[in-house]
């Protein structure tokens, strides 16, 4: 008789314990207001990254086509795995001397790691990481990027 | 032609193997565990590993010492942050730099942070691998709130890279303390939905309680750290046995079963984020001012010797050993990963159980797969 006891009340004990867990999921079933999802694709012009949010690198320019990037390859140095590389070039000043500047700074998004190190270490601040995260294309070339805008200079008081 | 349909009959006396993964979806990864039956009765476990080996350790030997911090963030990439920390805690005692308080206690609070977010995702997965769809959008819904935090300190969201050999890659966000402050109340208010949808589940505990019983002589002798061996009653928590980073000025207890059965391991977790939250509530307040960041020479070259440093990630002891010999790049680095050694004992507490316990059991030692290979 005991056990036969036993039996039901576990039942019931079992059966309790689901309809506490249906509480749970019946609560946010009737407040929709406390759901977190978000619709993604549709909520793409409200949605604000975090503003040190590692997207991929970039190279700011000003309004005049002008960035800080002098060159000096500490970026290609510090890379874990060869994703930055700079071409540089020696061109002529008007005062007659050589001076060497960027022709390509190319940076592959396809292998990039995302450590930070060439932003953190660049002696002139002339790489930042933006917020773009769709990175999704249909051809991998398209993820090899020169960074330096065409037709682009050294910022003026940069060395 | 009776003769042929003898030979198909299959013996019930038999044993017979079958492959569980590299593509099954409760091994959370590439493993691959070739399992020899007995009916439905698991007679013996022979876990293939190596699908997603990156020689981590050999790559470690080319590069420099801030470099290899990216890397350690590939390894176990729910405890992202504390891998980082243990590659530069073994840089620091190297080199002998005197670490300020700030630096310590922030390194203390993200690492208390990435384990909770660590065992929500096992709660998540955990509740999917026992057949709970729920709890896998409950566990990623306050998991979310602090990859949030990360992302607006860190930038990264898993992958942190956030500490560097003498500090951090940045300084805390200025928002940093208050949405720390308010996640924290907003988890305590939560956590017991955590135990009402799944702990208290008549199913979950049926299949569960029992199951999967690991000794304290086997957890010692097999190495067992982290929750799984603490369910066992093994006192293995290296931020009590060697307090490293801020540890040694905060109170908090040692989560510590005597069971040692799976939902002792499954409880071990959910306990060890209350514990969690406790510490980073001793520490949010009494943050420090001061550079966030002990400057170093521009290449970091240790001095010829051997180097040792111990953490405790989510999963258990994480050991770096660094061999160097005086160049910028180590000569050798060793990970003893907590996710390897856990594997070991799979074989010894899944014996004689129905094959469905088997992904019980193998969901509560949380495997992270990219620790076992590296």
């Amino acid at each position: 008789m005991n056990s036969i006891i036993q039996y039901f009340k576990e039942i019931i004990q079992g059966v309790g314990s689901l309809l506490k867990g249906m509480r749970v999921t019946n609560r946010y079933f009737f407040s929709p207001g406390k759901i977190v999802t978000q619709k993604y694709p549709n909520n793409r012009k409200d949605l604000v990254m975090f503003e040190r949010f590692k997207g991929e690198v970039v190279m700011p320019h000003n309004e005049s086509n002008e960035h800080k990037c002098t060159g000096c390859g500490i970026c290609e140095i510090n890379c874990p795995n060869g994703t930055i590389e700079v071409i540089s070039k020696t061109i002529i000043t008007e005062d007659g001397k050589k001076k060497r500047v960027i022709d390509k700074h190319i940076y592959r998004l396809g292998m990039c790691t995302f450590c930070a190190l060439c932003v953190k270490t660049c002696p002139s601040n002339a790489l930042a990481f933006s917020q773009e995260f769709e990175h999704a294309v249909f051809n991998r070339a398209l993820l090899i990027k020169t960074l330096n805008k065409p037709g682009s200079q050294l910022m003026k008081g940069v060395e | 032609m009776e003769e042929i349909i003898k030979e198909v009959v299959i013996d019930e006396q038999e044993e017979y193997t079958i492959n569980m993964g590299p593509q099954h979806p409760s091994t959370h990864g590439v493993l691959r565990l070739v399992v020899s039956l007995k009916g439905e009765i698991v007679k013996n476990i022979e876990p293939h590993i190596g699908y997603i080996h990156r020689g981590i350790e050999k790559m470690c030997e080319s590069i420099t010492y801030p470099q290899i911090i990216h890397l350690t963030d590939r390894m176990d990439y729910l405890s992202a942050a504390i891998n980082n920390e243990a590659v530069c805690l073994a840089v620091e005692k190297a080199l002998e730099v005197e670490i300020p308080d700030r630096i310590k206690i922030i390194r203390t609070i993200i690492s208390e942070l990435t384990r909770i977010q660590s065992h929500q995702l096992f709660w998540a997965s955990y509740g999917m691998d026992m057949g709970g769809q729920t709890c896998f959008f409950y566990g990623l819904r306050d998991r979310e709130k602090v990859l949030d935090i990360f992302e607006e300190t860190t930038g990264g969201r898993m992958i942190v890279s956030y500490n560097c050999p003498g500090g951090l890659m940045y300084d805390i966000h200025p928002n940093f303390q208050k949405r720390v402050k308010e996640f924290i109340k907003y988890f305590r208010g939560v956590l017991w939905e955590y135990d009402a949808i799944l702990s208290g589940n008549v199913i979950f505990r049926e299949r569960t309680i029992g199951i999967g019983r690991l000794k304290l002589e086997d957890a010692i002798s097999y190495g067992i750290t982290g929750p799984s061996g603490r369910a066992s009653g093994f006192s293995c928590d290296i931020r009590k046995q060697e307090p490293y980073s801020a540890y040694d000025r905060v109170k908090f207890n040692e989560v510590l079963y005597t069971e040692g059965d799976t939902y002792h391991r499954y409880l071990a977790r959910i306990e060890e984020m209350r514990e969690s939250m406790n510490i980073i509530d001793q520490l949010i307040d009494n943050i420090p001012e001061g550079p966030y960041f002990v400057k170093m020479k521009p290449v970091i070259k240790l001095p010829e010797g051997e180097y040792f440093q111990r953490v405790e990630t989510a999963r258990g002891e994480l050991d770096v050993f660094i061999k160097s010999d005086g160049n910028k790049n180590p000569y050798r680095v060793k990970f003893r990963s907590p996710n390897f050694v856990n594997l070991g004992v799979l074989n010894h507490i899944s014996k004689d159980f129905k094959i469905a316990d088997l992904i019980a059991i193998a969901g509560s030692l949380d495997f992270v797969i990219p620790d076992i290979d590296r």
